[in-house]
């Protein structure tokens, strides 16, 4: 089983985040950058795989020269290679376009699975894996609470708003996997080393045969035309608890008609 | 005015609120026209009328029910290619999402996700980075492909009727195939992602006990979901699904109580767009009073109860 996992780097989750006020893209500069948290459960769950059934794991990330830093993160879990795709064209690129880079980047690879997590936690929108399974013309297995594979077959569950479907399909296929699927393992020792000299390919848009210009800020079908920061609430009421505290509170959904 | 197809989530023809908050979010772009699939589409034409759909365009057809997404968006694209609407609403799922994806790559068309208004003009309004950030922001190129949060209008009853138009698609041989839908038991309380109330609790509940005898019977007093915090959910004390924050459920209800939790970036990014906030925590120094429109420093243990039994006593 081969299998490719792709991962965003990304604002450190617990960290303020902000846009960059020249281009109105993300200012990477400003968090801790970190693996996509929802990522490492896509790790975890290739690692656990290729354990039960053999194989190896590649990660895989498109993103500016720092995200190299997080796809060897990403193989200090366990993962055997690496591809980093990056070139300067691709800033601002919309999902459109990211999708397009990652489905060129994997095909031909004889990749059995392509696996992401559910979402990213900065941008959030959740539709890279779908637009990738489209563009490759795989099936596309994505919000997976439990993965399992059968010889050719894959099973998933698939989270919905009612519980979630049991769905099928052949390999290979397009995955992706919801947090709390797995505990994602720490890094050992011995794997951080290796993960140093594990081989890394860097490949530009052009090894790809992805033209710069339909990538990029200037590619993207959406525009930011501005933004602000969320203006401050004005302060509420606040009171120190002398008994009274419910009643109070009672009050204040009444006049706001919650009671 | 052009039309904007809007579609709809139903249940074997119940047609989900957030249906019709679309339908009012379509009013304000064009001419509100649903779009129905699935068994008991049919049975969705009177409520969407009711709430200011023109036309719906109806296919009761199993395929829809068998395999994800694709269905769906070989539909829309369909309607897309023969009716040029001036926009597509879909809702903010994490099905809808991705039936937007793969819809805005059929039609060579931008996507704009979590959407929490629409203008006349089509440029909408996000709240990104957990609500920390609004952005206004336009597609570009082809038909505007938007997904719509819940909560994010009220939906109007206008009282109107729909004509119904049904349709067929030609469909791609499936790719995936449902075997099996699984509903997990409801707790009888709304659902997180939907409710006008959300009562959630954090680390100061301090067990999974907590939970079920203070925070719960606040909720149900008030007719609302439980939240957690991520601390609470990953300390055990309540179910994954119920976690408000940056990874887990982003929630915009009228109403959000906040017992027990600090507040840090993790969790104001689930609910900082709540309308109204209630606080109850120990800590006076923590960041959630500053979200708060009403706050109380003190001990959740003896606060909630009382008011539950208050609010209980009312009715």
């Amino acid at each position: 089983m081969k299998i490719c996992v792709c991962v965003k780097q990304v604002p450190d989750s617990w960290a303020e985040k902000k846009l960059s006020a020249s281009d109105k893209t993300l200012d990477r500069a400003a968090a801790d950058r970190v693996v996509n948290e929802l990522d490492e459960y896509a790790v975890e769950e290739a690692l656990k795989i290729v354990e039960a059934g053999g194989g190896e794991v590649t990660i895989l990330s498109v993103g500016p020269a720092e995200a190299a830093d997080s796809v060897r993160k990403a193989i200090s879990m366990g993962a055997t290679a690496g591809i980093h795709v990056v070139d300067d064209a691709m800033h601002g690129s919309d999902a459109v376009a990211t999708s397009l880079v990652i489905a060129q980047a994997v095909k031909d690879r004889g990749f059995d699975l392509i696996m992401f997590g559910s979402e990213s936690t900065d941008a959030r929108m959740s539709v890279v894996p779908a637009m990738v399974a489209a563009r490759l013309g795989l099936p596309q297995m994505t919000f997976a609470k439990k993965v399992d594979i059968s010889g050719n077959e894959i099973s998933i569950q698939r989270v919905t708003d009612y519980g979630y479907d049991e769905v099928k399909s052949s390999l290979p296929a397009v995955v992706s996997v919801v947090e709390k699927i797995n505990e994602p393992r720490y890094p050992s020792f011995k794997n951080i080393m290796a993960a140093k000299k594990a081989p890394m390919e860097t490949v530009s848009l052009s090894d790809l045969g992805v033209a710069g210009s339909s990538v990029g800020l200037g590619a993207a079908w959406t525009k930011v035309e501005a933004f602000a920061d969320r203006p401050a609430k004005a302060a509420g009421t606040k009171i120190e608890d002398d008994g009274s505290a419910a009643a109070k509170i009672e009050e204040f959904l009444v006049a706001q008609k919650f009671v | 005015m052009s039309d904007v197809l809007v579609l709809v989530e139903h249940a074997n023809g119940e047609v989900k609120k957030v249906s019709l908050e679309l339908l009012a979010m379509a009013a304000k772009v064009g001419t509100p026209v649903a779009v129905a699939l699935g068994p008991g589409a049919d049975a969705t034409a009177a409520a969407l009328g009711q709430h200011g759909a023109k036309k719906v365009f109806v296919d009761s057809s199993d395929l829809y029910a068998n395999e994800i997404v694709i269905p769906v968006v070989s539909a829309l694209a369909k309607l897309v290619s023969d009716n040029s609407p001036a926009a597509v609403l879909i809702p903010s799922s994490s099905n809808g999402k991705e039936v937007a994806a793969r819809l805005a790559l059929a039609c060579n068309s931008g996507v704009i996700t979590d959407a929490s208004d629409i203008a006349a003009d089509g440029s909408v309004t996000q709240n990104i980075f957990g609500g920390a950030t609004i952005v206004t922001a336009k597609v570009t190129t082809g038909t505007p492909i938007i997904t719509v949060r819940v909560n994010s209008i009220a939906p109007i009853a206008s009282g109107g009727s729909a004509e119904v138009v049904t349709f067929s698609v030609d469909h791609q041989p499936a790719k995936t195939t449902i075997t099996n839908r699984v509903a997990v038991e409801k707790s009888g309380r709304p659902d997180l992602s939907e409710a006008e109330i959300v009562v959630s609790g954090g680390r100061g509940v301090a067990s999974e006990d907590g939970f079920k005898t203070v925070i719960e019977p606040l909720a149900d007093v008030l007719g609302a979901a439980v939240g957690a915090s991520r601390a609470a959910t990953d300390a055990g004390w309540y179910p994954h699904q119920f976690q408000v924050g940056q990874t887990g459920k982003t929630v915009s209800p009228a109403l959000y109580f906040a017992n027990g939790i600090s507040g840090a970036i993790q969790h104001r990014a689930g609910m900082q767009t709540s309308k109204t906030v209630v606080v109850v925590n120990k800590d006076p120094e923590a960041p959630i009073f500053d979200l708060a429109d009403f706050g109380v420093v003190g001990d959740l243990n003896t606060v909630l109860p009382d008011l539950t039994a208050r609010i209980k006593g009312r009715k």
